[in-house]
């Protein structure tokens, strides 16, 4: 053994680093153990053409947690704040979406958008709330803080008043495409809507749990969306630079290949490149499935939970766009002012579900949905002087593809993406100088990340709170004695919200006290 | 203008039950119906020469053994047989059978996959471990979770309690059973396609929703957690067809004192002050009571027979916002003589029981994406009996009567009415399908009834023909059935009473919503509960 830690973080991810900065806080001395060049994971920046950088994986930031940047003294520099959403349409007649507010749709639509987005960030609110908690136990031997914790989410939850406990505990395993076509008339609003409850993840507007997902994403900041300086990547350096200030050592390019046990407990890892490093704590930012079935071994667990691991659902659909642009395209009815906010493409609730009805039989969307930003309008700092760089995340695009990624098939997908792209902006394609499409398939390989997921496992009901990765491990610890999870396959899932890897870290500091 | 102490609105399997109840408990009730017939889609009609037709619902399972048994209905003359097993016919030309002997059972699924052959035990244990817990709360009312009177704080400690007596993992197992798809509920335990796509059916029977939608798990439990004789999951035939249930509950609801009105239609229910005086008939006659149960779908109750200013805003656009979705329909046939299928042994016990054409989850999946689009399935997910083979009072000697359930099936073709041309094209498909299977099908086919949604409402008066009288998602059920606040089968005025399956526990011919309901109306009416209690599975 080389060197002796108190903690090793195995991923420098969001979570991972922010669980490293939270521990180093307290006084351990922490190493984390990065398989790529760059720290961030799933939350970085990349130059994909020359001169011309992008998000490679996340790029916009909705719930980065209040809580994490407080405690990390996090001073985040953003290009644009509370971006506008516009919804796209092929006639010119776009909608243009700001928290409640909703223009180009008629009165009553207007209005009902507006109740619509108060209760929804009302019971998005409360959820957070829970996102910053440790998951109690259900069980009868369960500690005094779990009941105390249970006790609360009942609490919280009647003192929504009669009506809204009602709506909630109704709405919570419904679809999202039922509520949007009882509500609204506008068939662009109905599309941007499930657009949002459907990104990231293996479902379509009219599954149940959508209602659950847009939630979700409302959770944090109640929706408001922004853009860091520098892209995503600028996020995790942020992150990497408070833990190494806590004290925490970052060593990149260390690909782990397995977590050392001994007699049921961890002592250490090892490295592709066969180092070894000890610490009587590992904390594992990798999704859980890498982490039970490759890093720790099923033979190390007992089979009972390996297989409900091996449940654990991360079919991943979403591919990223990148786009080199020599100018910005044309989209009719849109000022080159406003492309700074974020577009979206989903002209309504049939179209997004069309587009998943493919990815149920491992196919490609023929009409993908997407989500558009151009960094480069609001931070110069990503295209030459001039150019712009586009970043679009589409759906769907399964990881398991039938018949596999070859070439050919990933440049099917890609004509179909340009194909729809340039219905709404119709010379696109003479604007491209470079071009770049990561499948969820690619994010696997680059990423690490079972299926390519960005939750690192299906945000669903079934795989949520209690049952988040899965049931009888949503305390973070696993059944590994000093081994956590500290990454979006736990509680409460994944998103730059760094709520997972605070958790982890909380959770971990609690056990040592009790001890 | 006659006055009764309760008039239950509908005579279907439910409307019976509580009628029944009330009428024991010495109340004097009538019962109305608006066809000339009973049971509602309890129901088994002579349609043609000497052929009855079960020709809605066809299989019985779900029916509570305590009101069975409280009800006299085998007194009454209600028998039920379990049947024989299943069949799914494979396009290789291979079938996959399911039997009631587990030996045979294991035998046949090894056939496919040992594995699966193994899995399917626990498969077993585990679903039968979640029907357990579901079975406890068939007969109680639901608490409301937004109240705080005592006994609904009572009831939702009991339920928690019950909970918790699962122990730590089970608990966790059940929350993902009760949110997770049949699809992946199934992929937990099977590795073979064309047994996942056998089980699977099960899941969305009745449902507009796919096999890989989220919550399909629990509408397989829906299908589970009944028993024929005390063989929990087991399904049966009624002797001479479902609408001896019907028969038998009426002649138990005679026995006791009760009225039964046929061809008597409500045309509105009558509203003072807050409070039900009664009901006014399509004929003009008004038929007074104090209590008025509706065996009605809440929309046809609310909507229908309720004047909208004798509701809130609210209450009115919720029901309005319910869904009750036509997903499904019915061809029911006579046939001159026995078909042949040529993939079965010849005398397979498996004729005796239910058989699918459709073989994979792809296959499942993309029949439901038909749906979505506002047409019928072309290659549809059929539930086909032929109950004559084990009953032969159904039809006449060596001929028999077929009943096909078909999903999916949408009450309106791309938003507008079925035409003509199409409801006889929809059935066709569904013969073309079988005779693919069977090719003396069609040559011995003698008459052929073709049922959308839409047929079965204008009869029957279901909204869409859902058999479930409402979908059975998650923000549909228990204290969220019908709606939330009004679970407990009250109405939203003073003595109106909700006793159909749109209400806990949901539809199939369970009597569980009538019996509920009965108990709901003894207790605001101070009289003694005479409604069973659950028999426990012990």
């Amino acid at each position: 053994m080389s060197d002796n830690y108190d903690a090793i973080v195995i991923g420098a991810g969001h979570n991972g680093l922010v669980c490293a900065a939270m521990l180093g806080r307290a006084g351990k001395k922490v190493l984390v153990v990065e398989a790529n060049d760059q720290v961030g994971g799933a939350a970085i920046t990349r130059e994909f053409t020359e001169g011309y950088s992008v998000s490679s994986c996340a790029h916009l930031l909705y719930q980065l947690q209040p809580a994490v940047k407080k405690e990390l003294g996090l001073k985040l520099d953003l290009a644009s704040e509370n971006m506008s959403t516009v919804a796209l349409s092929a006639d010119g007649q776009h909608l243009r979406i700001n928290s409640d507010q909703v223009v180009g749709v008629n009165e009553e639509d207007a209005a009902g958008y507006k109740a619509f987005h108060k209760r929804m960030t009302r019971f998005a609110d409360l959820l957070n709330t829970f996102f910053n908690k440790i998951p109690p136990r259900l069980a009868k031997d369960a500690s005094k803080a779990d009941m105390l914790t249970l006790v609360q989410l009942g609490f919280d939850i009647r003192r929504l008043g009669r009506t809204e406990m009602q709506e909630l505990l109704r709405l919570i395993g419904m679809n999202i495409r039922d509520e949007v076509v009882e509500r609204f008339a506008s068939p662009a609003l109905r599309g941007a809507i499930s657009l949002d409850a459907v990104l990231g993840t293996h479902l379509g507007p009219r599954s149940p749990n959508t209602v659950l997902t847009y939630l979700y994403r409302l959770a944090g900041a109640k929706g408001q969306i922004s853009q860091p300086v520098g892209g995503m990547g600028a996020v995790s350096e942020l992150l990497a630079k408070s833990a190494q200030q806590y004290g925490a050592v970052i060593r990149t390019g260390m690909p782990v290949k397995s977590i050392v046990i001994d007699g049921g407990r961890v002592c250490g890892v090892e490295t592709n490149s066969g180092e070894t490093f000890s610490a009587p704590l590992v904390v594992s930012n990798a999704d859980p499935k890498s982490t039970i079935m490759c890093l720790v071994g099923v033979k190390n667990v007992e089979t009972g939970f390996t297989r409900r691991v091996h449940h654990i659902r991360s079919n991943g659909n979403a591919a990223k766009l990148h786009l080199a642009l020599d100018k910005l395209p044309k989209i009719d009815g849109i000022e080159d002012h406003e492309f700074g906010h974020r577009f979206v493409i989903a002209p309504d609730e049939v179209y997004v579900e069309r587009a998943f009805n493919h990815a149920k039989y491992g196919e490609t969307s023929v009409k993908p949905v997407l989500e558009i930003s151009f960094p480069s309008v609001a931070d110069k700092s990503m295209a030459p002087p001039g150019k712009h760089v586009m970043s679009a995340i589409v759906q769907y695009a399964p990881c398991k593809l039938r018949g596999g990624w070859t070439d050919s098939a990933k440049n099917v997908f890609l004509q179909s993406v340009m194909g729809t792209l340039s219905k709404f902006m119709p010379n696109i394609e003479s604007c491209v100088i470079g071009t770049e499409l990561l499948t969820s398939a690619d994010f696997e390989k680059q990423l690490h990340m079972t299926g390519g997921h960005w939750h690192h496992g299906e945000l669903a009901l079934d795989q949520f709170l209690f049952t988040r990765p899965v049931g009888g491990a949503q305390q973070y610890a696993m059944p590994v004695d000093g081994l956590y999870l500290c990454g979006a396959g736990a509680h409460p899932g994944g998103g730059i919200s760094g709520a997972a890897g605070r958790n982890a870290a909380r959770a971990i500091l609690k056990a040592e006290k009790s001890v | 203008m006659k006055t009764y102490d309760a008039i239950v609105v509908g005579a279907g399997h439910n409307g019976l039950t509580n009628a029944a109840y009330l009428a024991k408990s010495g109340l004097n009730v009538v019962c109305i119906e608006k066809n000339d017939y009973i049971g509602g889609a309890t129901v088994s009609r002579n349609l043609y020469k000497d052929w009855f037709y079960s020709n809605c619902s066809y299989v019985v399972s779900l029916l509570r053994p305590e009101i069975y048994r409280d009800l006299e209905l085998a007194r009454h003359g209600l028998q039920v047989t379990p049947y024989g097993g299943g069949t799914v016919f494979m396009e290789n030309g291979d079938y996959l059978g399911s039997y009631p002997d587990p030996e045979v059972h294991w035998r046949e699924y090894a056939r496919f996959s040992r594995a699966d052959a193994d899995a399917y035990e626990r498969y077993s244990a585990d679903t039968m471990r979640q029907c357990r817990f579901i079975r406890e709360f068939l007969l109680r009312t639901p608490p409301d979770p937004a109240s705080f009177k005592p006994r609904d704080l009572r009831e939702l400690a009991y339920l928690g309690a019950k909970f918790f007596d699962m122990g730590e993992q089970r608990m966790y197992d059940t929350i993902r059973f009760w949110t997770m798809s049949v699809a992946e509920y199934l992929d937990e335990y099977f590795e073979t396609d064309v047994i996942k796509c056998a089980l699977s059916g099960s899941g969305i029977i009745g449902t507009a929703l796919g096999i890989h939608s989220p919550g399909t798990a629990y509408v397989l439990l829906h299908h589970y957690m009944g028993e024929v004789d005390g063989n929990i999951g087991a399904w049966g035939f009624a002797r001479g067809g479902t609408g001896a249930v019907a028969e038998a509950l009426a002649k138990s609801f005679q026995s006791y004192g009760g009225e039964l009105r046929t061809e008597a239609g409500v045309e509105q229910i009558l509203v003072k002050n807050g409070k039900v005086q009664g009901v006014a008939l399509s004929t003009g006659e008004e038929i007074n009571a104090k209590v008025v149960v509706s065996n009605m779908d809440v929309k046809n109750t609310f909507l229908r027979c309720m004047d909208k200013n004798d509701l809130t805003e609210d209450f009115y656009n919720r029901v309005k916002n319910f869904k009750i979705r036509g997903s499904s329909g019915k061809v029911n046939i006579a046939l001159g003589g026995m078909p042949t299928f040529p993939a079965l042994p010849k005398d397979s016990p498996l004729l005796d029981g239910d058989m699918h054409f459709i073989d994979s989850m792809e296959r499942m999946e993309r029949a439901y994406d038909e749906w979505k689009e506002g047409t019928w399935s072309k290659d549809p997910y059929i539930d086909m009996t032929i109950p004559t083979v084990s009953d032969p009072t159904m039809a006449p000697p060596g001929k028999h009567f077929v009943s096909c359930f078909v999903q999916y099936c949408p009450a309106q073709i791309e938003g507008r009415d079925w035409t003509e041309e199409e409801r006889q094209q929809f059935g066709e498909t569904v013969i073309n399908q079988i005779s693919e299977y069977s090719p003396d099908f069609k040559s011995l086919i003698e008459h052929v009834e073709i049922r959308t949604p839409a047929v079965i409402e204008d009869e029957i008066g279901i909204t869409e023909g859902n058999i479930f009288h409402g979908e059975l998602t998650m923000d549909q059920l228990m204290f969220n059935r019908p709606i939330p606040g009004y679970a407990q089968y009250r109405g939203p005025v003073g003595g109106l009473y909700m006793c159909g399956s749109s209400t806990h526990p949901g539809g199939g011919i369970m009597a569980a919503p009538g019996c509920n309901a009965a108990r709901e109306i003894l207790f605001d009416l101070r009289r003694p509960d005479i409604t069973p209690v659950n028999f426990g599975d012990d």
